[in-house]
C-alpha cells in the first residue's frame, strides 16, 4: 500500500501537475486574458511590501533558477564540468539557504500584510490567501531539510532527486523508485511543490509567465497601433 | 516627413466656472465601478494647490515624465528600460491610494432603518475599500475646493516656482484659478513608454491613447511614469486604467463626455495634423523652455499643399483633413496662440492644451497705480502672476503667456468698442499683433462658441478596422472574452455565483 501511495505521488502525480500547469495556463491565457495580472496591492498599502515583496521575489526566483537548473541538467554534465556531487551540494545548500531565508522573510512579511491589514485583507481573494501561505510553508520545508542535508554533504541524496526530476522529465517507469527511501520532509517538500504546480494556473501565479523579458529589446519607447485591418 | 492626425483639445480656462460637470459625468459613465471608485478620469483643481494626487507636479517625488540625458537623447525619468524593471517587484515611484483619497460611502441605509432615538440618525461614512467604519475622511478627490484649507499646505503648489508667494497668502492678494485636468494623450506619452508589457499605445488614426486591458499585468509602471498621474491602478481588477477619451463618442463624430456636457463651454476638439518622424527631436529641445515652441514646430499646416499631398500618402482621409483646415485646436494653439501645453518641461508634447485665465486688477494696481496701454491694463498687474501661469504653460517662459493675455485683453476692447461705442477699434488688434477680422473670429470662437465651432470632429472610418459582416449579432463592448462577460452566472455545481466586478455594460 504504501509502495502505492508513493508511486502514485511520485510516479503519477507529478505528470498530472504538469499537465494541468500547462493545459490550465493555456486555457486561460485565450480564454481569460483579463483576469491575468500579477496582482499588485501596492497601492493600497505600501508598508511591508517593498521590503517583503523585493525578498520573497528576489530569493524565490533564485530558488526556482536553482531548482530547474541543479534538477535538471543531466549529470553527466557536472561529471564532464569536474564538478563533484558534493560540491554542487554544498553550493545548493549555501546559495539555497541565503536565498531561502530571504524568500521565507519576505514571505511572513507579506502574509502578516495580507491577513492583517484591512484593505489588503477585504481586496483578497482565497486563492491570493491560499497560495501566499502554501509558498510559504514550502520555503519552510525547503529550508528544513537543510539540517538533513548537512549530514551526507557527498551528495548522493540529491543525485536521488536528479534522477528522479530527469526520469519524471524523459517518461521513465522507475522514476518514483528513485527516491523510494529519501526523508519525509524531502517528500513532503516534493508533493508541496507538485501542488503548487497543479494550482498554478488558477492563482495570481500565472504572471510568472508573463514576466516582461521583451521589454528590454522592444526597440524604441513608443508602441503604436493602427485600427486599419490587416489585409 | 510622416503626417499623423491627432484629436486635441483646447480649455479656456478664462471661461471655467469650477462647476465639476465634467468630472462627474465622465465618473458616472466610466469608473463608477467597484477598484475605480478613487480614480477620476477628469479631475478640477483648484490653483494654487497641491492637486489630486496629492503634490502630483512634484517630479523630483513622482520621477513621471522623461529626461534629456548629456548625451541629448532622451530617457524617462524613472530609469531607462533596466532601471525601470529592477522596480518591478516594488515600485518606489508609485503613490499610495492616500495619496489620492480612501474611497469612501455612507450609511445611508442607516437612515431609514435607524430606531427612534432624540437625536436625527446620521449617516456615517465607511471605508469602499475594506468596507470598515472611517472616523474621519482625510481626503477627497477636491481638497482644495475654493481655495480650501490653509495657505502654507497650499503653497507647496509647485508653480510657485521663482514667485515670492509669500504676498498671495494674504486675503487682499490671494488668487485663485481652476485647473480641470485629463489625460493629455501626449505625443510622446511616457506611460507608453514604461509599460513593460507594451499593453499601452497610442492609436495612429486620431491618437488616442489606450490600455490594451487584456494585455496589462498590473506591473504599474505606468502610473509613475505618467508625469499627471493620470493612469489608475484598479485594484480590484489589478489592471491599469486610463481616460479613453471616449473613443466610441470620438469615432462616431461626437465630442467626449466632459466637453459636451461643459456647461461653461470652455471646451474644443478639433484636428491637429503632425510630423510623427520629428517627434524625438522636439521632445529633446535642450532647454525646457524651448518645448512649447518645439512642439509648435511639428504641427503641420493644414492648408499648405506639401503637407496635404503627404497625408494623403500617409491615409490620412480626406474627411479628416478637412477638420484639420476648421479645427478650433489649430486656430487657439497656432493663429492666435493663446493655447499652451500643460507642462510642457515634462517633454511628453501633451495634446490637451489650456488658454490662461485673465483675473481681476490686483488690490495694489487698482489703488493706483494701473499701468495702462492703449486703454488696456498691463496683464503684469492681474491678480494672477504671470510667472506662475508660465511655470504651469510654457515651462517658465513668460513672453508667451504675456502675449495671450494681451490678445484676450484686446478681444475684450476691440468688441466693447465695437458693440458700446459702435467704433472700430483697429489699432488695439494690430496692437497685439492681430487683424480685426483675426480678433472678431477669436470672439466668435472663444467667447460665443457655438457648438459647431468648438467640435470640429471627423468621424473614424469604422469600415477600416472592422469587417462589419464579423459584427453581425455581435454583442458590443463587453469585459472578458466575447459575449462571455468574463464571468459565469452560476459557479461550479450551479448556485449562484457571487458577483465580484461590475462591467460598464451591466451598469448601462
Amino acid at each position: 500500500m504504501a509502495d502505492f501511495v508513493h508511486h502514485l505521488l511520485f510516479g503519477i502525480y507529478p505528470y498530472i501537475a504538469l499537465a494541468v500547469l500547462a493545459v490550465g495556463s493555456v486555457i486561460r491565457y485565450d480564454r481569460e486574458p483579463y483576469s491575468w495580472r500579477a496582482g499588485s496591492s501596492q497601492l493600497l498599502r505600501r508598508k511591508q511590501l517593498i521590503v517583503g515583496s523585493v525578498l520573497f521575489h528576489l530569493g524565490v526566483l533564485l530558488i526556482f533558477a536553482g531548482h530547474v537548473v541543479g534538477l535538471l541538467t543531466p549529470i553527466a554534465i557536472f561529471d564532464a564540468l569536474g564538478i563533484s556531487h558534493g560540491a554542487k551540494q554544498l553550493l545548493a545548500i549555501v546559495a539555497g539557504g541565503f536565498a531561502g531565508v530571504a524568500g521565507i522573510v519576505g514571505a511572513t512579511l507579506l502574509i502578516h500584510r495580507r491577513f492583517f491589514d484591512p484593505r489588503i485583507r477585504a481586496a483578497s481573494s482565497f486563492a491570493d490567501n491560499m497560495i501566499i501561505l502554501l509558498l510559504w510553508a514550502q520555503l519552510a520545508l525547503g529550508l528544513a531539510t537543510i539540517p538533513l542535508s548537512l549530514q551526507h554533504l557527498d551528495g548522493h541524496e540529491m543525485v536521488k532527486f536528479m534522477n528522479w526530476a530527469q526520469g519524471i522529465f524523459t517518461f521513465r517507469s522507475g522514476a518514483a523508485d528513485q527516491i523510494a527511501d529519501v526523508a519525509l520532509v524531502f517528500k513532503l517538500h516534493l508533493f508541496l511543490g507538485l501542488t503548487i504546480l497543479f494550482l498554478f494556473p488558477f492563482t495570481r501565479l500565472v504572471h510568472m509567465l508573463s514576466a516582461p523579458v521583451r521589454y528590454v529589446w522592444r526597440p524604441g519607447y513608443q508602441v503604436v497601433r493602427s485600427r486599419k485591418l490587416a489585409r | 516627413m510622416k503626417v499623423r492626425a491627432q484629436i486635441g483639445k483646447v480649455l479656456n480656462l478664462d471661461k471655467c466656472i469650477g462647476c465639476h460637470t465634467c468630472s462627474v459625468t465622465c465618473k458616472n459613465v466610466w469608473t463608477s465601478r467597484e477598484g475605480m471608485e478613487y480614480a477620476w478620469f477628469n479631475n478640477v483643481e483648484s490653483k494654487p494647490g497641491i492637486g489630486y494626487p496629492k503634490d502630483w507636479e512634484n517630479q523630483d517625488r513622482w520621477n513621471g515624465g522623461w529626461v534629456r540625458t548629456p548625451t541629448g537623447s532622451i530617457r524617462p525619468r524613472m530609469g531607462g528600460k533596466w532601471r525601470l524593471l529592477a522596480k518591478i517587484f516594488a515600485n518606489p515611484d508609485l503613490p499610495e491610494i492616500d495619496d489620492y483619497y480612501e474611497p469612501f460611502t455612507f450609511d445611508y441605509g442607516h437612515l431609514q432603518s435607524a430606531g427612534e432615538s432624540k437625536a436625527f440618525p446620521t449617516a456615517r461614512p465607511r471605508s469602499l475599500i475594506s468596507g470598515q467604519r472611517m472616523e474621519k475622511i482625510e481626503g477627497g478627490p477636491n481638497w482644495e475646493e475654493i481655495l480650501g484649507g490653509e495657505f502654507s499646505k497650499r503653497s507647496a503648489d509647485y508653480n510657485f516656482e521663482g514667485v515670492q508667494k509669500e504676498i498671495y497668502g494674504q486675503f487682499e492678494n490671494t488668487f485663485m484659478m481652476y485647473l480641470p485636468r485629463l489625460c493629455e494623450h501626449c505625443l510622446n506619452p511616457t506611460c507608453v513608454a514604461a509599460c513593460p508589457s507594451g499593453s499601452i499605445y497610442k492609436r495612429e488614426e486620431d491618437g488616442i491613447v489606450l490600455i490594451d486591458q487584456e494585455k496589462c499585468r498590473g506591473w504599474r509602471m505606468c502610473v509613475s511614469g505618467c508625469p499627471y498621474k493620470k493612469i489608475y491602478f484598479n485594484w480590484k481588477t489589478g489592471k491599469s486604467e486610463k481616460c479613453i477619451f471616449c473613443y466610441p463618442r470620438i469615432e462616431a463624430g461626437e465630442p467626449t463626455v466632459c466637453s459636451e456636457t461643459c456647461v461653461g463651454r470652455i471646451r474644443y476638439l478639433g484636428v491637429m495634423l503632425y510630423d510623427a518622424d520629428r517627434i524625438e527631436e522636439a521632445a529633446s529641445a535642450e532647454h525646457v523652455e524651448d518645448l512649447y515652441q518645439a512642439q509648435l514646430d511639428i504641427f503641420l499646416d493644414p492648408n499648405d499643399p506639401a503637407v496635404i499631398e503627404q497625408a494623403r500618402k500617409d491615409g490620412v482621409p480626406e474627411a479628416w483633413l478637412e477638420a484639420a483646415r476648421r479645427s478650433p485646436v489649430w486656430k487657439m494653439a497656432m493663429e492666435w496662440k493663446v493655447a499652451f501645453p500643460l507642462h510642457p518641461e515634462y517633454r511628453t508634447l501633451p495634446m490637451v492644451w489650456y488658454v490662461p485665465p485673465l483675473s481681476p486688477i490686483s488690490s495694489a494696481a487698482s489703488a493706483g497705480k494701473i499701468s495702462a496701454r492703449n486703454g488696456m491694463p498691463d496683464v503684469r498687474s492681474l491678480r494672477i502672476p504671470v510667472r506662475y501661469l508660465a511655470n504651469l504653460l510654457t515651462a517658465g517662459k513668460e513672453a508667451p503667456v504675456v502675449d495671450a493675455l494681451e490678445r484676450m485683453l484686446a478681444m475684450r476692447g476691440y468688441m466693447r468698442a465695437k458693440t458700446v461705442d459702435g467704433v472700430v477699434a483697429a489699432d488695439m488688434a494690430h496692437e497685439v499683433g492681430l487683424t480685426p477680422a483675426q480678433i472678431e473670429e477669436m470672439y466668435h470662437v472663444m467667447a460665443i462658441a457655438n457648438y459647431e465651432d468648438r467640435f470640429v470632429i471627423p468621424t473614424g472610418h469604422r469600415e477600416d478596422a472592422e469587417d462589419m459582416y464579423d459584427e453581425k449579432g455581435g454583442c458590443g463592448f463587453s469585459f472578458g472574452n466575447g459575449c462571455s462577460g468574463g464571468s459565469n452566472e452560476t459557479n461550479l455545481f450551479g448556485a449562484p455565483a457571487r458577483k465580484k466586478l461590475q462591467t460598464p455594460t451591466e451598469v448601462f
